[in-house]
């Protein structure tokens, strides 16, 4: 299986591929739109500034890319976030696969939100053989609110997405690839799918 | 609910394991990407490795190090110590590194912290406070405990904070290797006055002081290190007493 990890920047790359190279994976980092269109799992993942992100997408032509990808595409932390419509972290304007907004913590929780938290109502085949309540590690200061798209909710002062779908699309605010073992088979889902 | 953090550190030199009794008399406890692994599947939430290396070679080895526990590790880690730069910070997250803790570094040039929030995201930016008890009075201090500052405990983690750090790490030295209990009062004022995460460090000889700390401290994560290398509590033990103590832990 041909899976791509987009590189554009802003990601926690490395981690995200030795994460798929432990399930027994080979994906190849790149920033080639070619070699993203060809590929048969996209992986898009993201830390760091909403704005910065979204500007070096723009440089590379992948903001126009990425939303019109056919084959299964994963979202990770920020870039779940940039699929959305937008973000309150730099007024960042989104690409709109997700019809939801991207909004801060209040400051009556702690900011950013930092650690292992539960996600549940769990749907879709995304969360194959995972239990109700599954701790996931998340790092984020901003968050997607429910929404129809909403496939795993999490609550932390307030209930918000943890994980969106949409047609071919994916995101998760957690890390699957810090997340232990559960976090392993969401990405060995992904990869199934 | 978000869960309390149990966290294992690692103190390393010259890419091997060791623990400073108040900071002197290093014991060698392992190899670090070995216990790494052990620590994930014991049950360990998060890791931190604090490279006392003091040369450039000692460091370079550190980065190979941290490559190889990105590869075989799948919970979060932080590395520490001697980290001065944005460069050098780049290649610690580049080699898979998940935040990076600073320090002295820090104290010397406080605009370090806005720069590494700006150019990394406040996430990964830890700032790690080591401080001690003067005339009743909490003095953060340099280079691995043993220079006392100006700066007030308080005052310099406010000015973390507002500089952009995503986490403060702690460590009390009236504390650090007394197996007596963690500076929860401190903690507690630390947690309640600011607004990002509080990693309790020095002084875990007990479950119940991991108890203590989560209660009376306010504590977000506990990090020790000698209970843990020298097998004195199992994290699965101190995990599953929190929970009957009614706090939100990862089983």
């Amino acid at each position: 299986m041909n899976i791509v990890i987009i590189d554009y920047g802003a990601g926690n790359t490395k981690s995200v591929q030795f994460a798929c190279n432990r399930l027994g994976y080979d994906p190849i980092l790149t920033n080639s739109s070619e070699l993203i269109k060809a590929a048969d799992k996209v992986i898009f993942p993201g830390v760091g500034h909403a704005s910065n992100a979204m500007k070096m997408l723009q440089e590379s032509g992948l903001d126009v890319l990425i939303p019109t990808l056919k084959q299964p595409v994963l979202g990770i932390c920020l870039g779940m976030q940039l699929l959305c419509n937008a973000t309150e972290e730099g007024a960042t304007k989104g690409l709109g696969v997700f019809d939801v907004q991207v909004i801060r913590f209040s400051d009556k929780v702690k900011v950013p939100q930092m650690g292992w938290n539960t996600i549940s109502n769990l749907k879709t085949n995304l969360f194959m053989g995972l239990k109700n309540n599954a701790y996931m590690y998340l790092v984020h200061s901003y968050y997607a609110e429910l929404c129809d798209n909403t496939i795993a909710q999490t609550n932390y002062g307030v209930t918000y997405s943890s994980a969106l779908k949409k047609n071919n699309f994916y995101g998760v605010q957690f890390h699957p690839e810090k997340s232990s073992l559960e976090g392993e088979d969401v990405l060995r889902n992904f990869l199934n799918l | 609910m978000l869960a309390k953090r149990i966290i294992p550190c690692l103190d390393i030199k010259n890419g091997r394991t060791v623990k400073g009794v108040n900071f002197i008399n290093l014991i060698d406890a392992g190899d670090p990407v070995v216990l790494a692994k052990q620590y994930a599947e014991k049950g360990a939430d998060e890791l931190v490795f604090l490279d006392i290396s003091a040369t450039l070679e000692g460091r370079k080895t550190t980065l190979e190090m941290v490559l190889k526990v990105a590869e075989q590790v799948n919970i979060p880690f932080t590395v520490g110590g001697g980290i001065s730069s944005v460069e050098d910070v780049d290649l610690l997250l580049k080699s898979g590194a998940d935040k990076v803790s600073i320090n002295s570094s820090a104290i010397k040039r406080p605009e370090l912290i806005n720069e590494l929030s700006d150019k990394f995201g406040s996430q990964c930016v830890v700032v790690a406070i080591d401080a001690k008890q003067i005339d009743g009075q909490w003095k953060v201090h340099l280079a691995g405990g043993s220079i006392p500052t100006e700066l007030d405990l308080f005052e310099w983690a406010k000015e973390v904070e507002t500089r952009g750090a995503g986490e403060i790490l702690f460590t009390s030295m009236d504390h650090d290797g007394t197996k007596d209990g963690f500076a929860n009062e401190a903690l507690l004022q630390l947690s309640t006055t600011l607004n990002i995460p509080i990693i309790a460090s020095g002084g875990a000889g007990t479950i119940q002081h991991f108890v203590d700390t989560f209660q009376k401290g306010k504590s977000d994560a506990a990090l020790a290190a000698s209970v843990f290398h020298f097998g004195k509590i199992e994290i699965k033990d101190l995990k599953e007493a929190l929970k009957k103590n009614n706090i939100e832990v990862r089983i």
